[in-house]
């Protein structure tokens, strides 16, 4: 009994681990996505900020400098994206994949240009590092049972970039609905023309919109590099930022659905990684390529369900183009 | 009546705009007075909605000033003409569909950063206008759940709260029934006796005369003339908008015995949602008659045609066509392309989105839907030098211009694409012709070439089911009148009984005392 | 109305002038990158330039890569003729190559010729149904095809990994890879055949496959153009509602050009195991999938313009390959970043130029009007 307790808190525990970059990316595509910018792109941002905020890190041995740096590499790739496609009415699925392709190929050669290790950063000391912070009480509470656990493995022990992250879909959802900024946003997604009759500028919207995105972009590659890890190499965000985009397209393009389908997600990944080398019984060891695929399986089988075209920004992807 | 020594609200000062190769605004000196309506007239490419977009800041004119209050402006975009006080009403409404209504009458003007502020503060202020103008409305209610009519109030309030003394409106009236139309007038004035200048951009001249106190006639980008309403006609803007005397009512031979060629009995299609979009809908085409089907738009005529070309599948009732079930005829997979063959052509409503092919060259769309016949393909390839003698066919028996194969579909003018889409149907002399919107967009001249197409198709004993938003359309070219709203056909008329008031009830959903006038003329509805 | 929506620019800046113009940009901020790694950028070029073409080995090569980047090339762009964008050719050659390796090994007597007819038939049918499900979703289910492809190149890779791993490894190997197939079942190579003719190469895996590729640019000219099947392609292209109207059923034709640009993806294999490599090695695909990206929006997903950007990328492959020899502090990644900016700029900036140029276009009609 207890130890399937023990269990479950060692899977909650690693799930709230694997969500942090998929919310983070998730709410920063919808930062993109609700003012009608598609972002494919998620993907190839998370992985030149984990690069930059690692080899920042690593150069100044400051875990912040490094986020410092990972986000302003970020929004830069952000904007890129924005030129394309408000300011050159350009494909925003293409922009987006040319993201990442780049980042793909940029990330590297840097890396082995500047550092010489095949591709990868130096791994960072603690101090270039965010480490764990031990949430107050913990040694008084920390001993009860099952509360005890709970708020030593769940809420506690979790480095900085970890509560950010949890708070960002709170954070975007009051912008969203609370702020003038975010009914601006909405109304760019929705329908420009009437944004823009109003008199307010649609690219400035759309581009203040690639921004917040290239922020949040930002934090979950310095997560990945200098938080999850402690380098950056090749190819490290293995996808999350499709993923993330699968649980925007899951969570209806709100941010409360959105969070959950990041931790059904995250779910998945870390009953995965703990199914590697178990045996079930019935079937034995199931091939570990096998387990790895899950999470990409479940967003088939999640997206293949569900019709979500009519729940979409209605202006989303369509470049704005003032007359009709 | 206003007194014409009112001052100056507006002046275009010799005001010119070229659009690559085309002069959309040449030269045109206006002088619109405060405090009156103002109605702008003119074909489809005349130039007004050009010359209105100048003012509210959407283009710059290439030359000329314009004159706000005597004063000399420069308006860069529409946030300065808003600033300037001018507020515009577009054909298509500016509004976001999720939001409430008092999200879209604050977007752009919120004056602090937190919405529900925004809104406290704008509230009182809306109330004000609504009270002032006999505009009320619920605030809280989402656009999407509005009825146009009051859609069109929320975009009124939008630009008085922003201030505006000058009230540009492009064709407000193309989506309102006559009932909503002289509601819409009422305020209208109401506006102009408090005081505020307001510019009526319309292509309908009863409209024009109904309403305004000035009238300026557009054509080609000029300005014709600018007169008081009092002292024209109907007839003379028409000559003046045109260039020439058109032709209004046609010549038709007499029915012969009815003989139907489509019926339809009990017709039902559900939305998503399942809630009807087609309801129970029975009705019948002659041939050698155009039966009209009149309605305010979005009243599940579009997908009436759909239904009945094939386009799309229904769920409940009977289609039968010359007495056979059309669902039979059907071949599953290409449904639309068995209807062709079965002599059933459809003009569809959006004819370069559905119609016609953007990007194809004129050739390639002229073939759209027969692609897979021969001779204009053979064993899986496309001829083209069949295919561009088809086209050269089309092209000089429908009068599309230029008769360029190779020119790109959408740089045709919109009264050639609908030329090139009626042509290429009535090439192959179609026993049942769907049509919708024929001459929406389309100039005057086309307009007259269109409707004695049809007339004539209807004389060689065709079947005709014509669906218009236009009016004047159904009253002119149809021989019986079927009227729809929210999906159910609410009236059927014949031509002689029918009249514009009795139409635009029913278009109402006013059902209940026309039917009774219906049942004292005795007939069945 | 605007002025650029108007006016048709010329067939050679549209197909030419632009894409030069766009691929120029991408070369100088690829030297940008070059200068911050630390090396010179013209002797990075010329060094890519020289690995290329220099000597008849590099150029064998570089028309070995150029013959995968046309496979995938089309695979791109007759999906792009249908409005679709199929980014899953990479896990579609990669699964193909199953189909190719088992047609070799169940007709392991046979010489290539009898072989390679039944070995494409194979890889069809494997990367062609790996592409058919993704299209099956989209048409039928509404997933969106990029993300669908994406996530099925993942699971391609997985599945593959596994089958090397597990199942297909060759005895007494320790990297996964399979068994070789038989000698006699390899593609005759180009240098073979040169040699003939006096000229000397020793390395290059140059093979038949390169004219099957140039082959299959005329299947895809014929089927996009020629074709009914085109035709009603390129009418998808515009959206679900013509395509209903003109008696086109959306759904079959959205799955069928899936599979269509699987199968040419699918080609990959017969090129690289038959021809090269000959046996499944893990990730052997390389990237080649994503370079048909770059390759159809740079060629304009007409074949002609396909054949010269996939010799251009083929080049830039071989090129990159022996950068690390002379340059220290380049790899081979640096040809993604180029292939990522052409991706850019041919594909989501192409209207950097297009204002400008159809001003010029118009201001020269007009002078010439007068």
């Amino acid at each position: 009994m207890y130890e399937f307790f023990d269990l479950t808190l060692s899977v909650f525990a690693s799930t709230i681990r694997l969500a942090i970059p998929l919310i983070l990316a998730a709410m920063a595509g919808m930062m993109s996505e609700r003012s009608g910018i598609v972002n494919v792109g998620l993907e190839g941002k998370m992985l030149m900020a984990a690069f930059a905020a690692a080899a920042t890190a690593a150069v100044t041995n400051d875990a912040w400098v490094g986020l410092a740096a990972g986000i302003m590499v970020s929004v830069l790739l952000s904007l890129l994206h924005g030129v394309a496609c408000i300011t050159y009415n350009g494909n925003q699925v293409v922009s987006g994949m040319a993201i990442n392709i780049l980042a793909a190929g940029l990330a590297p050669t840097l890396a082995n240009a500047w550092f010489n290790r095949g591709g990868q950063t130096p791994m960072l000391s603690a101090d270039g590092r965010h480490t764990a912070i031990h949430l107050p009480g913990i040694e008084t509470v920390g001993d009860i049972p099952v509360i005890g656990d709970v708020y030593r493995l769940l809420i506690s022990g979790h480095n900085m970039l970890v509560y950010i992250a949890i708070l960002t879909p709170f954070i975007v959802a009051w912008i969203l609905y609370a702020t003038r900024f975010g009914l601006r946003l909405r109304a760019a997604g929705e329908n420009p023309h009437a944004l823009d009759t109003a008199g307010v500028s649609v690219s400035s919207i759309r581009y203040r919109a690639q921004i917040g995105c290239g922020i949040l972009c930002g934090i979950a590659g310095a997560y990945l590099a200098t938080a999850q890890s402690a380098a950056f190499s090749q190819n490290m965000t293995a996808g999350r930022g499709y993923l993330a985009l699968a649980a925007l397209i899951f969570g209806r393009w709100r941010p409360k659905p959105t969070l959950l389908a990041c931790f059904l997600f995250a779910f998945t990944d870390a009953v995965q990684i703990r199914l590697q080398g178990t045996v079930i019984p019935g079937i034995g060891i199931i091939p570990v390529q096998m387990i790895q695929a899950l999470p990409y399986l479940l967003t088939i089988l999640l997206l293949a369900g569900f019709i979500g075209k009519s729940e979409a920004p209605k202006a989303i992807g369509l470049p704005f183009v003032k007359d009709r | 009546m206003i007194e014409t020594q009112q001052p100056a609200a507006i002046e275009f000062v010799h005001v010119s705009k070229r659009f690559g190769m085309v002069q959309a605004n040449s030269d045109i000196n206006l002088l619109i007075r405060q405090g009156s309506i103002h109605g702008i007239v003119g074909e489809n490419g005349a130039g007004k909605s050009t010359l209105m977009n100048i003012l509210y800041g959407y283009y710059q004119a290439d030359s000329g000033d314009i004159k706000l209050l005597g004063k000399n402006v420069h308006i860069e975009n529409s946030q300065q003409a808003i600033a300037l006080g001018i507020g515009m009403v577009h054909q298509h409404f500016m509004l976001v569909e999720k939001f409430t209504v008092m999200e879209n009458i604050i977007l752009g003007s919120e004056k602090t950063w937190r919405n529900k502020t925004a809104m406290q503060n704008a509230r009182s202020i809306l109330d004000n206008l609504s009270q002032k103008y006999g505009m009320s409305i619920n605030p809280e209610a989402l656009i999407e759940n509005l009825p146009v009519g009051l859609q069109q109030r929320v975009e009124i309030l939008k630009a008085l709260y922003r201030g505006a003394e000058i009230l540009i409106l492009d064709e407000p009236t193309s989506v309102l029934t006559p009932q909503e139309v002289q509601h819409f007038f009422s305020i209208l004035r109401t506006l102009r006796d408090a005081g505020k200048t307001v510019v009526l951009i319309t292509h309908k001249l009863h409209e024009i005369m109904a309403v305004t106190d000035h009238v300026t006639v557009m054509r080609q980008g000029k300005i014709i003339d600018t007169i008081l309403t009092a002292t024209t006609s109907k007839e003379q803007l028409a000559e003046m908008m045109v260039g020439r005397r058109l032709t209004t009512h046609w010549q038709r031979q007499k029915t012969h015995q009815p003989a139907p060629l489509l019926e339809v009995k009990k017709l039902s299609l559900f939305g998503p949602d399942k809630r009807p979009i087609l309801d129970n809908i029975n009705l019948t085409v002659n041939r050698g008659e155009i039966l009209g089907v009149a309605g305010v738009s979005g009243n599940g005529q579009s997908q009436l045609l759909e239904v009945l070309s094939g386009m799309r599948s229904y769920h409940e009732g009977e289609i039968l066509l010359g007495g056979r079930q059309l669902k039979k005829l059907l071949s599953r997979h290409r449904p639309t392309q068995s209807a062709r063959q079965l002599l059933v052509s459809h003009i569809p409503e959006d004819r370069l989105g559905v119609g016609l092919v953007k990007n194809f060259k004129a050739w390639e769309s002229g073939i759209l839907g027969y692609h897979y016949k021969p001779p204009l393909s053979k064993a899986g390839f496309i001829k083209k030098k069949n295919s561009l003698n088809h086209f050269a066919t089309i092209a000089q028996d429908y009068d599309v211009r230029p008769p360029n194969a190779f020119l790109k579909t959408s740089s045709f003018s919109g009264g050639n694409q609908q030329k090139l889409v009626i042509g290429r149907e009535l090439e192959e002399n179609p026993d049942l012709l769907l049509i919708g919107q024929p001459t929406r967009g389309v100039d005057v001249g086309a307009i007259e070439f269109i409707h004695r197409r049809l007339i004539e198709l209807r004389d060689a004993g065709k079947a005709l089911l014509l669906v218009s938003a236009e009016l004047d359309e159904i009253l002119t070219l149809a021989d019986r009148i079927v009227v729809m709203f929210d999906g159910k056909i609410v009236g059927v008329l014949p031509r002689h009984q029918a009249s514009e008031t009795k139409i635009g009830l029913l278009m109402a959903g006013v059902v209940e005392e026309i039917r009774e006038t219906l049942s004292e003329a005795g007939i069945d509805h | 109305m605007r002025i650029h929506h108007k006016i048709d620019l010329p067939g050679w800046m549209e197909y030419l002038l632009i894409p030069l113009l766009n691929l120029l940009l991408a070369f100088l901020l690829t030297s940008i990158v070059v200068f911050y790694a630390g090396e010179n950028p013209f002797d990075v070029f010329a060094s890519l330039f020289q690995g290329a073409l220099g000597t008849v080995d590099g150029t064998g090569y570089t028309l070995y890569y150029a013959t995968n980047f046309i496979f995938t090339g089309l695979a791109v762009a007759i999906a792009f003729h249908g409005g679709l964008f199929n980014i899953g050719g990479e896990g579609q050659a990669y699964i193909a190559g199953v189909g190719v390796l088992l047609a070799c090994f169940w007709l392991d007597q046979f010489s290539w010729w009898v072989v390679l007819p039944a070995a494409m038939l194979s890889a069809a049918v494997f990367g062609g149904l790996w592409a058919f499900i993704p299209g099956w979703l989209q048409a039928k289910r509404g997933s969106h095809v990029v993300i669908t492809t994406i996530m099925f190149n993942y699971l391609a890779a997985a599945l593959i990994n596994y089958l090397l791993v597990d199942v297909l490894i060759a005895p007494n190997q320790q990297s996964p890879q399979s068994q070789a197939i038989a000698s006699d079942q390899h593609l005759p190579l180009l240098r073979d055949m040169l040699g003939f003719f006096g000229v000397e190469s020793r390395f290059s895996p140059l093979n038949i496959s390169f004219f099957l590729a140039l082959f299959a640019c005329f299947v895809f000219w014929l089927l996009v153009w020629k074709s009914k099947f085109g035709y009603e392609l390129r009418v998808i292209e515009q959206g679900e509602k013509v395509a209903k109207y003109a008696g086109i059923p959306p759904a079959r034709l959205v799955m069928t050009v899936m599979v269509i640009s699987g199968i040419f993806a699918s080609m990959v294999a017969i090129n690289v195991i038959m021809g090269e490599q000959h046996r499944l090695i893990i990730e052997y695909t390389n990237g080649a999938g994503f370079v048909g990206i770059a390759v159809a929006l740079m060629g304009r997903n007409h074949p002609v313009g396909i054949i010269a950007a996939a010799i251009l990328f083929g080049a830039l492959y071989q090129g990159g390959s022996e950068l690390a020899f002379d340059f220290p502090g380049l790899s081979r990644d640096m040809i993604v970043v180029i292939q990522g900016l052409v991706v850019l700029f041919c594909g989501a900036m192409e209207n950097i130029f297009k204002p400008s140029l159809a001003r010029l276009v118009i201001y020269l009609r007009r002078q010439k009007g007068v």
